[in-house]
């Protein structure tokens, strides 16, 4: 079966690749355009390692077919951190130690800045709610939501103060 | 997976005409069925035609006092929805119980329907509102009722090249409410062992004067049970007319015997939701009317 041209926008900058016409948007992120960062955890939807935002929402790209993103823009765990800055959402998870083994963790920072884009002052409800699709076998979730709670926390002071400038 | 044709065309006629052309080919909502269903080798369609890309298939825009709904409209759009989501609190919040965030953000109510699972959480929501579903085909477009797409698990009465394009709800009506509630193991992400949808209209002094009540998980298809809603027509919802209810619910349910839920638990616990979610309906019938 012959392969079909995709055309992207992927993190920020123009991105074309070749893909099968059944191939996910997780093995064309992988395989044709070398961006690992997202996990393969399920393949069905369940575990969330794959998350990614398509045209402004969060998706698993596990079940998204490749040549469904035709056009569209998409954001990676690669695309979270501003060169060398490290995203607060990171940040957050390194000093909170809100990973083991590391697997979850890119489906994870996707969906938590997902989350803090849209609402800066989350409930710990809202967060576990929020990151259901999302399963870690390793921290058991409580460092991070603490972590994401510090990330918001965080997000809340410099926001203001980019604003007005001391 | 083996090797499928994939099409992303722009007119329903472009679709119908492609599905008809290939009798194993699947249309393509979310894809949180079909990918699934088709890497685990379950479903191996020739080929794949995804309807999102064909204008108007996304989105919910009024007509007159009622809704129609965008084949391709994933659910959290539904919440999005103000007017919607406060005529059909019961349906949005049962599209909104499927899955994850990520999973909601592509699934659609329309595929949730054509997947015809006995469980599909959003389909007895749907059936009490008394919604309909628009089907083009190669003949044209009809009107159908919710409840008579699906006819057993995995198959529906859609005919070679037909698809679903929009659903359709009508207003709610003066005094209505709705409600859906399921019971599952976990609160997030997991499949109903039972899901029990109501929708009922009360007058002025409180008396019920019409009322539909649907289950799913219950039965092969998600199913309407009239006798469950007349069970609760001219009463002010006493606890005589809603054991009355939860007996024909139970009547009606026609459960599997699972790891999830024995029959006998989930003929229970039929009753039990149906009541609760009558409640809820009746709450929101109040409050509005
Ligand atoms: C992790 C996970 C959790 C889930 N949890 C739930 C849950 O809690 N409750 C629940 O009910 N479901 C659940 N599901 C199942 C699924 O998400 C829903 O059934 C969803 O609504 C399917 O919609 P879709 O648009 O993704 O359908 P698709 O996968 O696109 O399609 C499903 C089927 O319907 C056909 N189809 C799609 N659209 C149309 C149309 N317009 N006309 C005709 N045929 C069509 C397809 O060919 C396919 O056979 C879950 C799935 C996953 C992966
Ligand atoms: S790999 Fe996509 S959800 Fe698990
Ligand atoms: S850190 Fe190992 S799965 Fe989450």
């Amino acid at each position: 079966m012959s392969k079909i041209h995709v055309s992207t926008t992927l993190n920020g900058d123009a991105a074309e690749f070749l893909c099968d016409p059944s191939a996910s948007l997780l093995d064309a992120l992988r395989d044709e355009l070398g961006l690992t960062g997202s996990k393969e955890g399920c393949g069905s939807g369940d575990c969330g390692a794959c998350t990614v935002v398509l045209d402004g929402e969060m998706v698993c790209s596990c079940l998204v077919f490749a040549a469904e993103a035709e056009g569209g823009t998409i954001q990676t765990i690669e695309g979270v951190a501003e060169s060398a800055v490290l995203h607060p959402v990171q940040q957050k998870f390194l000093e909170h130690g809100a990973l083991q083994c590391g697997f979850c963790t890119p489906g994870f920072i996707v969906a938590a800045k997902a989350l803090l884009d849209r609402n800066p002052d989350p409930t710990e409800t809202e967060v576990r709610y929020w990151l259901a699709g999302n399963l870690c076998r390793c921290t058991g979730y409580d460092k991070i939501v603490r972590a994401v709670m510090d990330a918001a926390a965080e997000l809340r002071q410099d926001r203001p103060s980019e604003r007005t400038p001391a | 997976m083996p090797s499928t044709a994939f099409h992303a065309p722009d007119s329903v006629e472009d679709v119908v005409a492609l599905l008809a052309a290939d009798p194993t080919a699947r249309p393509l909502g979310g894809g949180t069925d079909l990918i699934v269903q088709m890497r685990s080798g379950r479903l191996a369609p020739g080929s794949v035609v995804d309807f999102k890309r064909i204008a108007g298939m996304t989105g919910v825009r009024r007509e007159g006092d009622g809704f129609v709904i965008g084949a391709a409209t994933p659910c959290t759009a539904l919440k999005a929805d103000a007017a919607l989501a406060a005529a059909w609190p019961g349906v949005v919040e049962a599209a909104n119980l499927i899955g994850s965030v990520q999973v909601r953000n592509r699934a659609t109510m329309a595929g949730n329907l054509c997947n015809a699972s006995p469980a599909a959480d959003s389909v007895p929501a749907l059936i009490a509102a008394g919604a309909t579903c628009v089907v083009a085909g190669p003949s044209g477009k009809r009107e159908v009722p919710v409840q008579e797409i699906p006819v057993a698990p995995g198959k529906t009465s859609l005919a070679p090249g037909e698809f679903v394009v929009e659903i359709r709800l009508p207003a709610r009506p003066e005094g209505g409410g709705d409600a859906y509630l399921r019971s599952t193991p976990r609160t997030e992400m997991d499949i109903a062992v039972v899901g029990a949808g109501v929708s009922l209209v009360l007058d002025a002094d409180g008396t019920c004067t019409s009322a539909r009540v649907a289950l799913g998980a219950v039965g092969p298809t998600v199913v309407l049970v009239e006798e469950a809603g007349k069970a609760l027509v001219g009463t002010k919802l006493d606890d005589d007319a809603l054991a009355a209810m939860s007996r024909a619910v139970q009547a009606a349910s026609n459960p599997i015997d699972d790891k999830r839920g024995s029959v006998s638990y989930r003929k229970a616990m039929a009753g039990v939701l149906a009541r609760r979610a009558a409640l809820i309906a009746a709450t929101r019938a109040g409050a509005k009317a």
